[in-house]
């Protein structure tokens, strides 16, 4: 029996997996000796989409599959000859990139079917819910967690037994287990794989983590971006409870937990866990004064735990190997894997899971492939916007919580953006800070207000009206708010503001000196000019230009008029011949 | 000036499914929110009162949270909603030049809907794909590793299509 697996994740639908899929299916209907089904996504997200034949227990992975293809495929599978398919066939340098992983959150995508609980459950799925229900009390679940040294990965690294423990010890009867599915760093797409790859990993680890701390019922709140995620959830879910795995007395025991979705709304400060909660209510997103924490008064003021996906996908596995395994992994400091999404001007961007203590150039480098626009890698940045830059020369910096932040940067939930020369780095605080002013709930007056005053000190740097002592306002205004602000977003909202101006202060200087845009990316600053030695006098810049701002005669070297200039590079894209140049 | 909410006429019938499995639990505002926006295409301001009325919650409350969240809309949307995506991931691959494009091809920035109906635009925060970058979404279709060219072209086939549509009726 031959089984082809199409990867539909968001990413491998969008690169058109639904249509290969479709094709394969009209091509291999006739063929009953071929299986053909959905797995989700396996983190190699810029070779989608991808398409996996398994037989004898071999695999053979091909990749940029066009729906066109299906038929190479079909014949193959006919005629078993490579020929057909080779030039589909995944190289040596792209298995590298998942080779060199540990998969301990992200097993299973990829691999299994998320939309069948049976292909999880043959995978070994659901025994370690069973073990901790039949074989281990809820403290001693707890005692493995601790064992095992996990940490929270939705961005702050709180020890995820501590809070079990503070959860299970608060008073009362009525407990509630939540997982932070909002992923509200743009840029970051880890906890979207887990749930459409692997769903009942979640609802596995979430079951385990309800027993530990004596809730009755497990809620999920699901950004509303990700539509597939929580069809992908839903059904799992429903699976789960028709095989009493949700419910009552699951497997026999006297636990029982119900489980339910809440789509979020759109609304990154929802993130924050207090603000969830208040979500969660039918509310305004606004966060709550801690403490009293959620363990002690959360949803409906009673005893909440509030966990990441990555968190809760870790779960299992610990429980099934043991915590002492998990620890093997990792530092001193941060034990474990974590999973990172690396996109931005990377070659190969996708998901990747390392145990702690790699180097960052581990991962862009060595995994990653370095930079795909040929240009210098420039600096990545971690953490989204309650995050900071990391510049090439401390590429050698240790992931691990620890040393992370002693960059001034965090660890964050995983979101990793990787830059060359191209992008600004007052640019990019600028970006960020445009994203926090537009998120800030405006509850308290530090963050409402102080966003907004970075924002337009950092607007008036890019369009070249920056004066003597901006930087220096910028970096006291950054000192208030991270002291002032009720939750985290207003504290860390100035990271990228205090990390590109500790690494990139020449850039600052440049644009507030100089009027100059080093990267040549603040549209305000740079100047379009003509290469006298490239232009042929062809007209088309001229033609192109919407204000009318060059002009010439054919044949001879045209002008750019740059009082009238917009500076909308049209003529740049226009010119066949490299002679519109961007200063 | 007298009150405006009476001059749209929603049929409020349609939400008597929602308001009777919904409305009186406790937490659930958001969730009839959604409901509503998905039958009616957004929020009219008569149904909004309706709903404060049906779940005892006061106006100011119900209008309050609908604007707290960038999901909801209060205008009607185009026939094609176009979600352009503004992550960091998209940012630094080029999502301003996208916005440009639209607005060139289309003369809509975000939050605006062509004159004919057909498109509306809206910037988002990521929308996941971020190894395609730069993204956007158009209904329930994304749309990845763009280029300005690519979503004029895109942008062109689709209002080729809902004319070919309009013709047809
Ligand atoms: C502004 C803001 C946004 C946040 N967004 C997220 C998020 O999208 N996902 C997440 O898991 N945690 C997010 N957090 C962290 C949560 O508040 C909380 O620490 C986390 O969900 C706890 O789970 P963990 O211990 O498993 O990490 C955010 C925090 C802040 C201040
Ligand atoms: S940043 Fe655009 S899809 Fe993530």
């Amino acid at each position: 029996m031959i089984s082809i697996k199409v990867g539909q994740g968001s990413c491998g639908i969008s690169a058109g997996a639904a249509k290969v899929y479709t094709a394969l299916e009209q091509q291999l209907k006739s063929n009953h000796d071929v299986q053909l089904s959905v797995t989700g996504c396996i983190g190699m997200c810029y070779l989608e989409p991808i398409v996996d034949i398994y037989s004898d227990g071999e695999l053979i992975r091909l990749v940029r599959v066009k729906d066109t293809d299906a038929k190479a495929v079909a014949d193959y599978i006919s005629t078993g000859d490579n020929s057909f398919i080779e030039n589909l066939i995944v190289s040596d340098e792209d298995k590298h990139f998942l080779d060199s992983q540990t998969r301990i959150a992200l097993r299973g995508c990829g691999i299994i079917n998320p939309n069948e609980i049976d292909d999880y459950i043959a995978n070994g799925g659901y025994t370690a819910l069973k073990k901790a229900l039949i074989e281990m009390s809820p403290e001693g679940v707890i005692e493995e967690i601790k064992v095992a040294g996990l940490a929270g990965r939705g961005g702050a690294g709180f020890p995820t037994w501590f809070k079990w423990n503070a959860a299970r010890s608060s008073q009362g009867e009525e407990k509630y287990l939540i997982c932070n599915a909002d992923e509200g760093d743009p840029g970051a797409f880890m906890d979207r794989a887990v749930i459409e790859s692997n769903p009942h990993n979640l609802i596995e680890g979430m079951l385990i983590g309800a027993y530990a701390i004596g809730a009755k019922e497990a809620i999920v709140y699901v950004r509303a971006e990700y539509p597939l995620a929580i069809i992908r959830l839903e059904r799992a879910i429903e699976q789960a409870k028709e095989k009493g795995i949700v419910g009552e007395n699951i497997f026999g025991s006297d636990f029982s937990c119900s489980f339910r979705i809440k789509a979020g709304a759109g609304a990154f400060v929802c993130g924050e866990e207090t603000a969830l909660i208040e979500s969660l209510e039918g509310s305004r997103g606004m966060p709550r004064l801690k403490p009293p924490f959620p363990a002690q008064s959360g949803y409906w003021h009673k005893p909440s735990n509030i966990n990441n996906v990555e968190t809760f996908a870790n779960v299992s596995w610990i429980i099934e190997n043991g915590g002492e395994e998990f620890a093997k992994l990792g530092t001193d400091d941060s034990k474990g894997t974590k999973v990172f999404a690396i996109t931005g001007k990377i070659k190969r961007g996708g998901l990747v899971e390392i145990p702690m203590g790699k180097k960052l150039s581990d991962v862009i480098f060595d995994i990653g492939g370095g930079m795909k626009t040929g240009r210098d890698y420039k600096c990545v940045q971690l953490g989204g916007p309650s995050g900071g830059c990391i510049p090439a020369d401390m590429q050698d910096t240790v992931i691990d919580y620890k040393k992370l932040s002693a960059t001034g940067a965090i660890m964050g939930s995983g979101g990793m953006v990787v830059m060359d020369g191209s992008t600004c780095m007052v640019g990019m605080a600028r970006f960020f800070l445009d994203f926090t002013a537009k998120e800030s709930c405006g509850k308290c007056t530090h963050c409402r207000i102080g966003t907004k005053r970075l924002l337009e000190i950092l607007n008036r740097i890019c369009k070249g009206e920056g004066k003597e002592g901006d930087i220096e306002l910028l970096e006291e205004t950054c000192n208030e708010i991270k002291a002032g602000a009720l939750c985290g977003l207003g504290q860390t909202a100035p990271n990228p503001v205090l990390t590109t101006i500790k690494y990139y202060r020449d850039e600052y200087e440049a644009h507030i000196k100089e009027k100059r845009c080093p990267a040549g990316e603040c549209i305000d600053l740079v100047k379009y000019s003509i290469n006298p030695e490239k232009c042929i006098g062809c007209s088309l810049c001229s033609k192109k230009c919407p204000v009318g701002a060059i002009c010439g005669e054919i044949k001879k070297t045209f002008t750019i008029d740059s009082e009238k200039c917009i500076r909308c590079g049209q003529c740049m894209d226009a010119c066949r011949f490299g002679a519109v140049e961007k200063r | 000036m007298s009150c405006k909410c009476s001059q749209n006429s929603s049929d409020l019938t349609l939400l008597k499914e929602t308001l009777d499995r919904y409305a009186a639990v406790p937490g659930s505002l958001i969730t009839v929110l959604q409901k509503a926006q998905a039958i009616y295409g957004y929020l009219p301001a008569d149904v909004l009162n309706h709903i404060a009325e049906q779940m005892s919650i006061p106006a100011a409350k119900v209008f309050g949270v609908a604007t707290f969240y960038t999901q909801f809309r209060f205008k009607p949307v185009g026939k094609y909603l176009i979600m352009l995506c503004q992550g960091t991931a998209c940012h630094v691959n080029g999502s301003l030049m996208l916005e440009k494009a639209i607005f060139d091809t289309l003369g809509i920035k975000d939050g605006e809907t062509t004159e004919d109906g057909l498109f509306t635009l809206k910037n988002v925060a990521c929308l996941g794909c971020c190894s395609l970058s730069p993204v956007m979404m158009i209904n329930d279709e994304t749309y990845g590793s763009l280029t300005p060219q690519k979503v004029r072209d895109i942008l062109a086939h689709l209002k080729k299509d809902a004319l070919k549509e309009a013709a047809e009726q």
